[in-house]
């Protein structure tokens, strides 16, 4: 009688929690949506999905071992079943079993740790580099060998559905805050180092395929390394709070094949040529509004705001400042260095000359400032060579 | 004052201590003699009990608002920047105004009714160390009226983002100042109270386990709240003088404040828990009938966890770039952590093991503390594994571990410790009925909040975030009706207590509980204004649970 309690309150404990940790591995059939860990898609994510789930198991057991000695107790052990209380107060053996068998599990658990940290931590010999830039509230990749750059921010119909009483169902948004403008991609089998820092804030970042994430430091470079096996598109979110829009600056990575990526960095350099020589050129007023309208919106209204109206105390406003309607050279250098101890970055390294050229002469003359002045990308050029 | 009380301490201590009678009180007579001035223990327990309470309240009203901006994806009620002045707020409310008073009012109450001393060692301290706190607190909330915001950049205040807070920054710094001296000299009058005011008897050995928690916990306290001080006094400098100790252009480094924070940080963790563990260590034996299971081992385990609280701060840091030596040091030594905190739900465990138990409110939320905590220290081994803590660190998964070890650990021994003292408080029973529906309700709901937060950080949601990618929206919102299940279950513990103080007509006895030992229980229900005024006779009757008592 007394044994076949024992053996329900057991299954029944056993049920519970095996149905909680069940859900992990099947509710994805069900919701379609991944609950667990990512296997990932490099050798490290992978060991790492292994590790998770081995001492996830362990948890569970000793889950299952102490909730069902408890719930056994609770069901036999009560007052209202009139069972006398024993007045045993120790048991040096069992504490002593108690103490070694967990420092056993213990150090089998840390073989496998250590060894995966080592794999992470211990970079091998890398075939590129990438450094990456975090700041509020973007990513900046710089392709260290091959020459490419450029900032990475939310895609548009996500920055757009995602404001405050938008009207948009971010369902009707393909990967809702998680699709940016400009991909970073890298070739599939090649190492990659990644030299990882920020501007202004710390950031991380995070994409969890890859099987890590690492923090973005003002002032210090991190390293860490990948190795992707398979192409695709990987996602992933800045992971360490950076400011108001911190849940706004997501990561896609994409990675292709060695001649895909090799025809990639091509078109990016083509591009980067037809830049050059585009700021040479003379633009008219009516280009570099139009153009220069863009750069504010991806760029420059986070803070500023679409209407330039800022937001007080920390983001001032455009419209009617005196910055933007005083001295254009002072105007240019705001711009170039960023201001020291705010929110501004020094974008002079991270937009090209035209960008910068086409967003002065917008916020000169957008929100009423109307000074009518026009801001020739050459200048720019001119100003940053000294 | 205290002049006047050990006086006519005197005159009438042998009365007190032999016949119980409540009508010589001697309490002052006024609102602002008794409760501004008061430097009665258990009036200043009550004090700091209140205060925690309303705390409690304020801090979870903030929490709604973070799970109602969380129901679905999109931003429908706040601003992202309101929203993390939100998530700040509520943890600084919750830490520092909600679950440290709380102990402390416990403390204040317990501890000299537990060793038989007639009030804390220092009652004059301890007046000043509450009145510090409401005005730290309405310095704290001032801030979300002000220009510049409240602090936004969560409740570690990683610099240099909270240097990017405003003016009242200062005002941030400022409060946690006073919070630190007020813990302060809460833990000297702890320590002063146990070390010297013992009745004649009660070894440390025989102290109950509440106090025993306690007095680690005080060492604690002293140890790590001059080093949150100093971290917060140096971004203060640096946010208005100058100085560059976490600017790296400056010759500084941010990394550093995360190491001194979680210096502090991590034995804080433990800050909050050891009492509760204390707390359930009386609770378990005395609805199971039975003595404390290893009641040594607990003590020495208390103080290993206690110890090894100081060498695994970093932890928290391990994506921030440290050498591969020191993320394995961390690891192994957080891992470790598991032992002594498993040695206690072993023994908690055997403490039911062949007891005759019964299912009073109390006994009811410290089985809930032993299961769900549990599930928090299994989700904290996990996050100890430094590789896959690239992984899970700053997901739903950390929130989920860390609520889960706060709100069914921490809160619901404190509702525990609620229940089981509240009759010795007040001399009144509270409703048993109600007390129920109070815990299945938020012991169901809590689990529907924060269970399914461990699915959302595995699956990729990271913390602090006011809006989220439409993967994640099923698990939000079957999270954000747990928490409103739970929010609103918490205005029934507040029913409870008023009916209790002011309603009930069910009195109490001394022993309150069958099962109940300690000397607490010897005294009248309501405790009188002073006690044990002449020391009490220390004997297996009047000790809760001591080895050598038991054979
Ligand atoms: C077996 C015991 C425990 C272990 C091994 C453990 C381990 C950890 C680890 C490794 C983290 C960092 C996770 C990350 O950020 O990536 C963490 C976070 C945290 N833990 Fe625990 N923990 C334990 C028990 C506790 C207890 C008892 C409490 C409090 C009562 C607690 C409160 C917290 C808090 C508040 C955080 C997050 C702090 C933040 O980032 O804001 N933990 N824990
Ligand atoms: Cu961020
Ligand atoms: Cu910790």
């Amino acid at each position: 009688m007394k044994k076949s309690n024992i053996v329900i309150v057991t299954l029944a404990v056993t049920a519970a929690v095996a149905a909680a940790f069940w859900l992990l591995l099947v509710a994805p059939a069900f919701t379609g949506n991944e609950i667990n860990l990512t296997r990932g898609v490099t050798d490290f994510a992978q060991k790492n999905y292994e590790l998770h789930m081995v001492v996830l198991w362990i948890c569970v057991v000793i889950g299952i071992l102490v909730f069902s000695a408890m719930f056994v107790s609770i069901f036999l052990h009560r007052k209202s079943r009139g069972y006398e209380a024993a007045q045993f107060t120790h048991s040096t053996k069992a504490e002593i079993v108690w103490t070694i068998i967990p420092v056993l599990i213990l150090v089998i658990m840390a073989v496998p740790a250590t060894r995966a940290l080592i794999h992470m931590e211990v970079a091998p010999e890398t075939e590129m580099t990438i450094k990456i830039t975090g700041f509020q509230w973007r990513w900046r990749y710089e392709y260290l060998e091959d020459g490419v750059d450029f900032i990475s921010s939310l895609q548009a119909d996500s920055n757009a559905a995602r404001r405050l009483a938008s009207g948009v169902d971010p369902e009707t948004v393909d990967n809702y805050l998680l699709d940016v403008d400009k991909r970073v991609v890298i070739p599939v089998d090649t190492k990659i180092k990644f030299l990882i820092t920020a501007d202004d804030v710390i950031h991380a970042w995070w994409v969890p395929a890859l099987g890590w994430k690492r923090d973005a430091v003002p002032g210090f470079i991190n390293e860490a390394w990948t190795e992707v096996k398979e192409p695709g598109v990987y996602r992933g979110q800045c992971a360490e709070l950076c400011g108001k829009d911190h849940g706004f600056m997501p990561i896609v990575v994409e990675a292709v094949s060695k001649e895909d990526y090799a025809a990639w960095v091509q078109s990016q350099q083509d591009q980067l040529a037809v830049e050059k020589r585009e700021a040479e050129r003379l633009w008219s007023l009516q280009e570099l509004m139009d153009h220069g309208q863009e750069v504010y919106a991806t760029q420059c209204a986070t803070c500023h705001q679409a209407d330039g109206e800022g937001l007080a105390p920390a983001f001032p406003a455009l419209a009617g400042s005196t910055v933007t309607t005083g001295p254009i050279e002072a105007h240019i250098k705001v711009v170039l260095d960023g201001v020291n101890g705010t929110a501004m970055p020094a974008w002079g390294g991270m937009l090209s000359e035209t960008d910068i050229a086409a967003a002065l002469t917008y916020t000169r003359n957008a929100f009423g400032n109307e000074t009518g002045d026009l801001v020739q990308p050459r200048t720019i050029v001119r100003i940053k060579n000294g | 004052m205290t002049t006047e009380h050990t006086h006519d301490t005197h005159d009438h201590a042998g009365a007190h201590a032999s016949d119980h009678h409540d009508d010589h009180d001697h309490k002052p007579t006024g609102f602002m003699n008794r409760w501004l001035f008061t430097t009665n223990h258990k009036d200043i327990g009550t004090l700091y009990l209140v205060f925690s309470l309303i705390m409690f309240l304020i801090g979870g009203s903030m929490a709604m608002v973070i799970r109602a901006e969380l129901f679905m994806p999109g931003l429908q009620l706040v601003e992202p920047d309101f929203f993390n002045q939100m998530t700040t707020m509520h943890a600084l409310i919750m830490v520092f105004g909600a679950v440290m008073p709380a102990w402390v009012g416990f403390a204040n109450w317990m501890i000299p009714l537990m060793v038989g001393a007639p009030d804390m060692a220092l009652p004059r301290m301890n007046n000043w160390s509450f009145w510090i706190l409401p005005f730290a607190f309405t310095m704290l909330l001032s801030t979300l009226f002000m220009d510049s915001g409240g602090p936004a950049a969560g409740w570690t205040l990683y610099p240099p983002l909270s240097l990017q807070t405003g003016q009242s920054f200062a005002f941030v710094v400022f409060a946690v100042h006073m919070m630190g001296v007020s813990s302060i000299m809460g833990s000297i009058n702890v320590i002063a109270t146990i070390l010297n005011m013992r009745a004649p008897g009660m070894t440390l050995l025989r102290m109950p386990l509440f106090v025993w928690t306690w007095l680690i916990t005080a060492f604690l306290l002293i140890a790590v709240m001059p080093v949150l001080a100093g971290a917060v006094t140096m971004l203060l400098t640096d946010h208005f003088f100058g100085t560059s100790f976490f600017n790296a252009a400056g010759g500084g480094d941010p990394v550093m404040f995360q190491h001194i924070f979680w210096f502090f940080g991590h034995p804080e963790v433990y800050i909050m828990i050891l009492p509760a563990f204390g707390v359930v260590s009386e609770i378990l034996p005395t609805f199971s009938r039975k003595p404390l299971f290893g009641y040594a081992a607990m003590v020495y385990a208390t103080a290993s966890i206690a110890f090894l609280s100081f060498i695994v701060w970093a932890h928290h840091m391990f994506s921030v770039g440290m050498p591969l030596s020191g993320e394995l040091f961390f690891m192994y030594a957080t891992m470790l952590i598991a032992v002594p905190t498993g040695v206690k739900v072993f023994n908690w465990v055997s403490t039911m093991w062949k007891g005759s138990m019964t299912f009073e409110t109390p006994m009811l939320f410290a089985i809930g503390f032993v299961v769900l905590f549990t599930i928090g220290g299994l989700s904290g081994l996990m996050l100890a594994i430094a590789s896959v803590d690239l992984q899970y660190h700053d997901t739903y998964f950390v929130v989920a571990h860390f609520h889960y070890v706060l709100v069914p650990g921490a809160v619901f021994a404190l509702m525990a410790g609620t229940y089981y003292w509240l009759p010795k408080w007040t001399g009144n029973m509270y409703s048993e009925k109600w007390g129920k529906i109070h815990f299945w309700l938020s012991a169901i709901s809590v689990n529907i909040l924060f269970f399914p937060q461990h699915y959302l950080g595995l699956a990729g949601m990271p913390r602090r975030i006011p809006d989220y990618s439409t993967q994640f929206a099923d698990f939000n919102m079957l999270s954000s009706i747990g928490g409103f299940i739970f929010g609103a279950s918490q205005l029934i513990f507040v029913g409870v207590i008023i009916h209790c103080v002011y309603r009930s007509k069910v009195k109490a006895t001394s022993r309150v509980w069958e099962g109940a030992k300690g000397l607490e229980w010897t005294v009248p229900s309501p405790a009188p204004y002073h006690t044990f005024d002449v020391p009490p006779p220390i004997n297996a009757q009047t000790v809760a649970h001591a080895d050598e008592y038991d054979h």
